[in-house]
């Protein structure tokens, strides 16, 4: 098949458009640079019409948004999940990952929860604390600039505590906690655990004319087309793409990066989706933000006799000390709350507080910490709604079972008095965990798959265990009950499998060693320094936080050094 | 801009300023949503996702005499009352034909849970279920409907499980329609303003916000101005 080579020579190529390839091409738009922005996925605009989710009515989906094709149902958006047609991936036998893709136009960050913590200065070297894993090349001193500047450009709320490990910012005024939440609050206290406002990326106050501001439907998860919370397409690839100053590829699967006889990148290869044909674009710079995964996937099928292992891959440290942030949870049935008076409390998309890590290692049998998410309220009704409601009265000593008026009862009754609990936690990044080229198996454009080989330690087992009976405590601390059983020893606890957090961090990590790290401290490949990684995969270690923000704020920190080269001409 | 107004805003201006189906005179809204309903793409599909639905509509699973032993259970599990519709008046069985093709794990249970009806409404009248008479429904009913932790009546527990799935369904697709969300009471999905619970939960839930957080809180009268902070990173405006 013939290979259709572009004339068009770029400064640089952008492979993907979520956070950190978003904020890539908005920082090397800005500096009148010549980009492409290549993105696996369709175009997506929060604000079209046609795509949009948003406000929509359960009734609007004759499955009333249950989740035959999207897994966290028919209203949220993203397009792909823990599957993707026509886009295998494989597993060593008796070990675990999924791994979830969202192949639009903006990533993940149009449905993400919005939580965006700071990375604090222990996060960046926990090794000299437990003696586990691997320090960052960088401390927080290097990154807090970035991450300043990020809270002001695309905004979060949340406040100021001057606390040791979870530092402060420029935030938005959040939102007021709701009945759930001050319940949570009060139980959690009793147990001396301390809850925050929580820190999401919604506008609740005005930081430019381009967007609009927060009004409260609690769907940020459908993508806001007011562009009031976090989306890399709406916030960065889009009004890029308006002013001119980006060439958008839309449906393009990067299959691997050319190189020259040096060894150093010269483009990107692709196969176009609408006419399943390959084509070649040329660029002084390769900017990989496809994602931990794939973009160690790219680097791998980029063999050549320079790079006879795969580009950037000479250390055989490409894929290895893939991790997820650990998870587990339980629900609680709160009698408290039954019998509500009913009112709009839907509130932002995700949770008003939140409870950051106040644990003393040093005292507990597991290393690292976790920070509690926690939901509930007077939810919009959806597939599922309902179900065993009747059986919720074996907790009170109701009757359980019926029909008939009495079940009509029982669902207003029930109705907001669940709240659930989620720890998300840090594991530890281990050499043997990771993801490698599948020798036998391609995808539906010919490009070789990832497989899997991913398993958890008793580290993250007892940190689950930590999580669930934290949880139990608080549930009782509310006066509530544990709904369904404490997950035991046999069940691990709750943890839930590697990759279910959607947090896959580790793949392409940043270290000053070349022997035994992928990039170097501003995400350039040992390798090849005219190659750059801006999404998870240089993180030399995940937090007990989510990893949007730190990608992000990292991302502008390896383009504006990235740009500086260019311009130096040492690209 | 004062809340009121702001909310005025909201509304007016449709989720502010955004291109949505329902702007327009009344005329024309009613026009489009006809229009986009009929083409189906009402909630944002992607293609593979249009050709789902256009595939599982087109099939066929439950007959007409099962969907009516659905709709008789349904009236069974949510009967009308002086506020609100019946299941039936909801759509239920109609959703409950789409869900069991849309998930086919619900295909062999309602099948052979209505089989099972009908076997024991022979049994004990001689009839289909649908023919017997309220009282003789009920007394099925009543065996299936509770669980029956004394085993007292085991032959029933495979009527018990439908029950509970039948029972789930009509529950999930009665409270997803307009008619079951407003005798639910949720008011949601709306733009809004929030500012906290209300004052009379408040004082009947013994809570309050803390004070040291309430001048951190967002104050919507100044939403619309532009954020800034000091180099403390203190919000200044």
């Amino acid at each position: 098949m013939q290979i259709i080579n572009s004339d068009k020579q770029y400064d640089a190529i952008v492979v993907g458009s979520g956070a950190g390839g978003g904020m890539s091409a908005h920082i090397m738009a800005n500096s009148g640079m010549k980009i492409a922005v290549v993105e696996a996925g369709p175009f997506f605009d929060p604000k079209d019409p046609e795509t949009m989710t948003q406000m929509k009515w359960p009734w609007e989906s004759p499955r009333r948004g249950a989740s035959t094709n999207r897994a966290f149902g028919d209203f949220d958006m993203s397009y792909g999940d823990w599957e993707v047609e026509g886009e295998p991936y494989t597993k060593e036998p008796g070990t675990e990952f999924l791994w979830w893709r969202s192949r639009m136009l903006g990533g993940r960050t149009n449905h993400w929860g919005r939580i965006s913590l700071r990375f604090g200065p222990t996060d960046f070297k926990h090794k000299d604390v437990d003696g586990l894993g691997e320090n960052w090349p960088i401390g927080y001193e290097d990154i807090k600039p970035y991450y300043d500047r990020l809270d002001k450009l695309v905004g979060v709320f949340g406040t100021n505590e001057g606390l040791p490990n979870d530092p402060d910012g420029f935030f938005l005024p959040p939102p007021k906690p709701r009945l759930h939440e001050l319940y949570y609050m009060k139980g959690a206290k009793k147990s001396g655990i301390p809850v925050y406002p929580s820190r999401l990326s919604i506008l609740t106050k005005r930081i430019n004319k381009e967007r609009g501001i927060c009004f409260y439907c609690g769907q940020c998860n459908r993508s806001c087309n007011a562009y009031a919370d976090f989306s890399s397409s709406s916030v960065f690839i889009i009004p890029a793409q308006k002013n001119g100053q980006i060439d958008l590829y839309t449906n393009c699967m990067v299959k691997n990066i050319t190189t020259n006889d040096e060894g150093a990148a010269t483009g990107v290869s692709f196969i176009n989706k609408d006419d399943m044909r390959e084509y070649k674009l040329k660029s002084r710079a390769v900017v990989l933000g496809a994602s931990a995964c794939s973009s160690a996937r790219i680097l791998m099928n980029s063999k050549s006799a320079q790079h006879p292992n795969g580009i950037g891959n000479s250390s055989d440290h490409v894929g290895r000390y893939l991790h997820d942030s650990t998870g587990a949870g339980l629900s609680a049935f709160v009698p408290a709350l039954m019998d509500r008076k009913t009112y709009n409390e839907d509130g932002v998309g995700g949770l008003h507080v939140y409870s950051p890590w106040w644990g003393d290692n040093s005292k507990l049998d597991f290393p690292r910490g976790y920070h509690i998410e926690m939901w509930g309220g007077l939810g919009m009704p959806a597939y599922g709604f309902g179900f065993d409601v009747e059986g919720m009265n074996k907790y009170i000593g109701g009757m359980v079972g019926g029909y008939g008026d009495k079940l009509r009862k029982d669902v207003k009754r029930f109705f907001g008095a669940v709240i659930g609990m989620a720890g998300r936690g840090e594991s530890i990044a281990r050499y043997d965990n990771r993801c490698t080229i599948d020798p036998n198996t391609v995808d539906k454009f010919g490009i070789p798959v990832l497989k899997f080989d991913y398993k958890w330690s008793d580290y993250e087992r007892l940190q689950a265990k930590h999580m669930v009976d934290t949880f139990e405590e608080i549930t009782h601390n509310m006066g509530g009950t544990v709904i369904g059983e404490k997950p035991g020893k046999e069940k691990d606890y709750g943890l839930l499998a590697p990759g279910q957090i959607i947090h896959e961090v580790g793949t392409t990590r940043m270290g000053n060693d070349k022997r035994t790290s992928v990039t170097n401290k501003w995400q350039q490949l040992h390798d090849a320094k005219n190659v750059y990684i801006v999404d998870a995969g240089p993180f030399t270690s995940q937090a007990d936080k989510n990893c949007t923000w730190t990608i992000m704020a990292l991302s502008m920190r390896a383009t504006e050094h990235l740009v500086e080269q260019f311009k130096k001409k040492e690209l | 801009m004062k809340r009121r107004e702001t909310l005025k805003t909201l509304l007016i201006g449709g989720i502010a300023g955004a291109t949505i189906p329902m702007q327009g005179c009344k005329t024309d809204a009613a026009e489009h949503v006809e229009e986009v309903l009929t083409s189906g793409s009402l909630y944002g599909r992607t293609p593979s996702e249009k050709n789902h639905d256009e595939r599982v509509n087109g099939e066929e699973f439950l007959n007409e005499s099962e969907i009516a032993t659905i709709a008789t259970l349904c009236d069974i599990i949510l009967p009308a009352t002086p506020s609100a519709g019946s299941a039936t008046d909801a759509g239920v069985p109609e959703f409950i034909d789409f869900i069991v093709k849309d998930l086919p794990a619900h295909q062999l249970p309602i099948r052979g849970g209505l089989m099972w009806l009908n076997g024991e409404s022979t049994l004990r009248y001689n009839k289909a279920f649908v023919d017997c008479s309220d009282a003789e429904q009920k007394s099925i009913i009543d065996d299936i409907a509770y669980p029956d932790p004394e085993n007292k009546k085991p032959e029933m527990s495979q009527g018990r499980a439908f029950f509970r799935r039948m029972r789930n369904l009509t529950l999930t697709g009665y409270y997803t329609t307009k008619m079951g969300i407003d005798d639910l009471g949720y008011v949601g999905n709306r733009p809004n303003l929030w500012d906290g619970v209300p004052q009379d939960v408040l004082d009947k839930h013994g809570l309050s916000y803390p004070e040291e957080w309430m001048p951190k809180f967002v104050n919507h009268d100044n939403r619309d101005i532009q954020a800034e902070w000091d180099e403390q990173g203190n919000l200044i405006s």
